[in-house]
């Protein structure tokens, strides 16, 4: 019981880390992101390649991650994204729908369709005792990390400037732009912070769901379930959903294996049921 | 400027006659293309289905493949347990399809854009889990095999070359078609067009919006089950891809390719989509993707409208009464 809510929080960190910037994305901008899977799987690839072929150790591939996916992040925004924030939400379905697709082929077309390789760092591997549980190393690294970057985004929204102007760009765009926020440049920055968290994740990932090219199309409910059941546009209501989410995963696959992924999807639209708005709604919407 | 075409709405009822005549004349023209052909127009069909709750009632989906599906398996499975009699089989899929799209419409319709969207990716995603853990009953992975349709009104069988199932097909989808044109010509497709265009208004002036969207939802969700039960009996099979994200994505393509909104948009995609697809089928598959994706984003960004809203900006109908 114990490890199975220890496995669960540790996935659930996982997701949290790559859902949060997309609850960022579609609280902040009201941009349908289907794509946001596409720059963790950029993260992924960039740290197991650089691992492999560069000798890279773990941790500065992790940094790595960060950056590259920021980077295509930012350049994505730059072209596309940024035209779109008052399109028909229609649009931005397809065009993210496009970017997924063609990231899935030129992934493939580069790396082969098989699973990246992946071996541990020898710090990270093993079990260590915590409370009379045997827990892995990784997942105790992944659950530290994920409470490390929940802290700073917290600190980070409630405590500074940047994070007070994103916080009234949420609540109400055209005011903050009326007091002299500089909206589209807020958009910029978060959207390229969401996918260097995005690429982190997808570093990470690496050790618990493995990478392969279709990695954003497998794993994109996962992350609009987070965002969905948590509430858009919040930090507390992704990270309260990824815990729910990873826990009820990892139980279905312990005690309910026959059930498969059905378990999650049912808990998605029963939560949507009773939280039609997210477990932590935005302001104005509840 | 290009020069705009004027045509009188007498010609362009003949166009829309051609369009059915040229579709039907490929019985005789391409022979051996029958089963391609067929495909072509159910899948038309199926993205007629989407374009009435996408384009017309405007309600955001990538999730249309679970009724296609869910008629497929309908179908497929009456055909595989000892009743394959085709036009029943289509009734019972329209009709679990009409339920199934009317109980989820509740959910569907309240919500925001993103919570219809995860709804309706939910559901599909859901459903093709199930058939994928029900394998002992719709064959998993593996597609439901051994279905047993019978003749065609008792007369014509289902042939190796795709001749009945051509015939059938296209009888089932002009059918489906004109009774899609009618509803949308009738005053609850003008009230539907009212609550795409400005939905406060229609409030306003007193239309029960979430009861028409609900029953408009149902109608398309019905439409998109026949087209699955369509398929189904004319390939005797139902592969597990015929439900699912791609498959959602894939109808999504052909009416964007086609145009929403317009009545023709999602035939016209198909008839594009499928034959390119044909044209291109030795290519491998992630090259398709490439493509795809690239289309996708062009059309995004260069503007929407698809190959009917290029049309309309070349032909224009002169308006009656003048």
């Amino acid at each position: 019981m114990g490890i199975v809510i220890f496995d669960g929080v540790a996935y659930g960190m996982l997701l949290f880390l790559i859902g949060v910037g997309l609850s960022i994305t579609m609280g902040l901008m009201n941009f349908v992101n289907l794509a946001h899977g596409t720059f963790a799987m950029v993260g992924g690839y960039a740290a197991s390649v650089l691992m492999s072929r560069a000798g890279l150790g773990f941790f500065p591939a992790l940094a790595a991650a960060f950056v590259a996916a920021a980077l295509v992040g930012a350049v994505l925004e730059f072209l596309f994204y940024r035209r779109l924030y008052r399109a028909h939400p229609l649009d931005q379905v397809l065009l993210s729908i496009g970017i997924v697709f063609v990231s899935i082929a030129a992934f493939t077309w580069a790396f082969g369709p098989s699973m990246q390789p992946f071996t541990l760092p020898a710090v990270l591997q093993g079990q260590v005792s915590l409370a009379g549980l045997q827990v892995g190393r990784y997942r105790l690294f992944m659950i530290v990390a994920g409470a490390l970057v929940l802290a700073a985004l917290l600190l980070a929204l409630g405590k500074t400037r940047y994070g007070a102007m994103v916080r009234a760009a949420v609540d109400n765009q055209r005011v903050a732009g009326g007091t002299g926020i500089h909206v589209q440049r807020l958009f910029f920055l978060t959207f390229t912070l969401g996918c260097g968290l995005a690429g982190l994740g997808g570093a990470l990932s690496l050790g618990m769901l493995g990478l392969e090219p279709s990695f954003p199309l497998k794993y994109l409910v996962y992350f609009l379930i987070v965002v969905c059941v948590g509430g858009a546009g919040t930090i507390t209501g992704p990270f309260v959903a990824a815990l729910l989410v990873g826990i009820v995963d990892v139980a279905g696959k312990y005690y309910l294996p026959e059930a498969g992924a059905f378990l999650i999807y049912v808990f998605m639209i029963a939560m949507l049921l009773l939280r039609p708005h997210g477990i932590v709604p935005r302001k104005g919407l509840s | 400027m290009t020069k705009t075409l004027l045509l009188s709405p007498q010609r362009l009822r003949i166009a829309e006659v051609l369009l059915w005549i040229a579709l039907a004349g490929s019985f005789f023209l391409l022979p051996d293309h029958l089963t391609l052909m067929s495909q072509v127009l159910i899948f038309g069909l199926f993205a007629v289905s989407l374009d009435m709750a996408l384009g017309y009632a405007g309600i955001l989906t990538v999730g249309h493949a679970a009724f296609f599906g869910a008629g497929a398996y309908t179908a497929g499975l009456l055909a595989r347990h000892g009743w394959g009699e085709p036009f029943s089989g289509l009734l019972a899929a329209l009709l679990l399809c009409a339920v199934l799209g009317y109980a989820l419409s509740y959910l569907v319709v309240r919500g925001s854009d993103l919570a219809r969207l995860m709804i309706t990716i939910g559901v599909c995603v859901l459903l093709a889990e199930l058939v994928n853990r029900l394998s002992g009953i719709t064959g998993g992975t593996d597609g439901l095999q051994g279905m047993q349709v019978w003749p065609v009104l008792g007369l014509f069988e289902f042939d190796l070359f795709g001749k009945t199932a051509f015939g059938y097909a296209f009888v089932v989808v002009l059918a489906m078609f004109l009774l899609v044109r009618l509803v949308l010509r009738s005053p609850f497709g003008l009230a539907l067009r009212g609550i795409h265009d400005s939905r406060k208004r229609m409030l306003a002036v007193g239309s029960p919006v979430d009861a028409r969207l609900r029953m408009a939802y149902a109608f398309s969700a019905a439409v998109a089950g026949v087209a699955g039960a369509l398929l189904a009996q004319t390939t005797q099979f139902v592969g597990i891809e015929s439900i699912g994200f791609n498959r959602s994505a894939e109808v999504l393509i052909i009416l964007v390719l086609g145009g929403t909104g317009r009545l023709y948009g999602g035939m016209v995609g198909a008839i594009v989509y499928m034959l390119v697809h044909d044209w291109f089928a030795d290519m491998n598959p992630q090259y398709w993707m490439f493509w795809l994706g690239i289309f996708l984003i062009a059309a995004v960004m260069l503007g929407r409208g698809g190959i009917m809203g290029v049309l309309s900006r070349r032909v224009r109908v002169q308006e009656s009464g003048r």
